[in-house]
């Protein structure tokens, strides 16, 4: 560490400090929509800082280094402008592995040439212990942050299934992997040969995979945000390795951040980060799938006039989206059908849930893109009081989380979990494919048979569509 | 810098994150999230030092740090267009919206 202290002036020292204030407020700017855009940009200044200051104090082969950005960067900016909406928790799981990935290759190149980094002990010719064991995390969160990330990439965007793969004796398997990588992080402080690091970093590439591997797809909102977290715990670590506040500060925003969004994914759904991360959960065909599904019970189908009509003769409608909308990308149509409401006096607000989507905030992104206002969007526990006085509900795409089941039915898997109160408007129209799939928790939802429930059985964004012709007349 | 004098910014960090995180709007979270990848995208410092480094003389090194540069930026300048991208389109009821689209 003294080292790297007496390689950095004093001046870079504070410019490093800067950038990692402005990535403070980058984040406080997000605090409402109308400071975000601020916030970015204090970001961005942040991150011009820190990378101007490293070249001014290292300057070598600097068109190299700028290929490299111009490389690097065209593509990141190509990908940004480009990205669908619906596609953004893929695009923001495959960020995650780009960021594990680089900890690896940066803690590598100081394992490989420490002298460069400042944390080679001049009198042994070796690493400084402590250096040793922040590179042996670093690297092995990094390692974990990626092949994670792939896997949840691949899941998201549907190139591997989105259901859970169990392999035998799993949990026995990945706390071995744990303690083996634990123990040999600690062993590098005795002894640092390559085949210390190496294993290390082999050992943590596996596991990162065989983690993600059995999670099912409900439960990716958790993940990715766990993901997130890790990725800002490899910065961290790296940034411990190099004595760089810049890259300690945001390595602890980004862990924070990504621990928190975990928290409030997981209390959202009622599970325990640590049943989540064992997996298992929305395999298709539980013990209450199969009974549910047994029972042949009646419901109401409506067609898009009925829902017109009734929508038309409303008061006040709630939306309820969830991934559903997503997958058909019937936001568009949605906000037209909304504004058409409107028009005839309707009072339209839409209902979010925690967990709808694929990732934090999904739906949020996804209505902003039709140009919803974000003021007619409530979050659960402000919006819920209000079903008991609406006229509709009007359910697109979601399922398990308008299950009254949570709330009565102790045996059900989703017991606990808060859900929107749908059911307790005049009436319920739910968007849905067909009546035989279940939601990703496999449970039946009783809101589909109850008497004021009107099941639209067609692709979401056609049905919406159809709705907004008939509004039209 | 000594450990303890950088550990002590550490634990400082954590905390000034857990409050400002829990003060991002939920609305918010697929930007937060976008925007965190961004920033963490921070370790490009390690990797510019990497790649710069003649002192030892390890050209393996200095490739990898050029190729964790070119992942890191790929990160900087995705992450913080695409939050740009998604944060201008959240707008308010008031405001006329523009004839976007």
């Amino acid at each position: 560490m003294e080292h790297a202290a007496a390689v950095t002036p004093a001046w870079a020292m504070f410019a490093y400090l800067v950038a990692g204030v402005l990535f403070i407020l980058s984040l406080r700017g997000l605090s409402s929509p109308e400071s975000s855009q601020q916030g970015n940009r204090y970001g961005m200044i942040g991150m011009a800082i820190a990378v101007a200051t490293t070249l001014v104090l290292h300057q070598v082969g600097l068109p190299l280094i700028l290929a490299a950005i111009a490389i690097g960067g065209g593509i990141g900016y190509y990908i940004a402008q480009n990205i669908k909406m619906t596609a953004m928790p893929e695009l923001v799981a495959g960020f995650h592995s780009l960021v594990g990935m680089a900890a690896v290759l940066v803690g590598c190149a100081a394992y490989l040439n420490p002298a460069a980094f400042g944390i080679l002990d001049t009198v042994t010719n070796e690493i400084h212990s402590v250096s040793r064991v922040e590179m042996g995390l670093g690297v092995a969160i990094g390692a974990i942050t990626f092949s994670g990330s792939v896997i949840a990439f691949l899941k998201l965007s549907g190139r591997m299934g989105g259901n859970p793969i169990m392999l035998p004796g799993r949990h026995i398997i990945n706390l071995g992997l744990l303690a083996a990588i634990l123990g040999l992080v600690a062993f590098f402080v005795t002894d640092q040969s390559a085949w210390v690091f190496w294993t290390i970093t082999a050992l943590s590439f596996i596991i990162g995979f065989l983690l993600i591997i059995p999670i099912g797809g409900a439960d990716m909102p958790v993940v990715i945000s766990m993901l997130n977290s890790y990725s800002g715990w490899a910065a961290a670590a790296m940034g411990f390795t190099l004595g760089n506040t810049a890259m300690i500060i945001t390595g602890a925003l980004v862990g924070s951040s990504g621990a928190i969004l975990s928290y409030i994914m997981c209390k959202a759904m009622n599970r325990s980060f640590i049943s989540v991360i064992a997996g298992g959960f929305g395999d298709a065909g539980g013990a209450t799938a199969a009974k549910g599904g047994a029972i042949q019970k009646a419901y109401k189908a409506g067609s898009a006039e009925d829902a017109a009509f009734i929508m038309q003769n409303a008061e006040s409608v709630i939306i309820v989206p969830g991934y559903g909308m997503a997958v058909s990308q019937a936001q568009h149509a949605l906000r037209e059908m909304g504004d058409l409401l409107k028009k005839e006096g309707v009072s339209v607000k839409y209902a979010i849930h925690p967990v709808a989507g694929r990732m934090p905030g999904h739906m949020n992104v996804l209505l902003a893109e039709a140009n919803v206002p974000y003021d007619e969007v409530f979050e659960l526990e402000d919006i819920n009081n209000d079903f008991a006085q609406a006229d509709v509900a009007f359910v697109i795409g979601a399922n398990d989380v308008t299950n009254p089941a949570a709330k009565t039915d102790k045996t059900s898997p989703i017991y606990g979990m808060p859900v929107l109160d749908v059911e307790k408007a005049k009436t319920v129209l739910f968007v849905k494919r067909s009546m035989g799939g279940v939601g990703y928790a496999g449970v039946d939802n009783e809101v589909f048979y109850m008497d004021n429930t009107m099941m639209l059985l067609a692709d979401a964004k056609k049905m919406v569509e159809t709705i907004v012709k008939n509004l039209g007349h | 810098m000594e450990f303890l004098s950088i550990f002590s910014i550490f634990v400082m960090a954590c905390f000034v994150g857990y409050y400002v995180v829990w003060s991002v709007t939920p609305a918010l979270h697929t930007p937060l999230m976008a925007v965190t990848n961004a920033i963490s995208s921070v370790i490009v410092v390690g990797a510019l030092i990497a790649s710069s480094a003649v002192a030892g003389g390890s050209e393996t090194s200095k490739w990898l740090g050029l190729l964790a540069v070119v992942l890191a930026s790929v990160n900087i300048f995705g992450g913080f267009a695409v939050t740009r991208r998604m944060l201008a389109m959240y707008k308010k009821k008031d405001k006329k919206p523009a004839a976007a689209k």
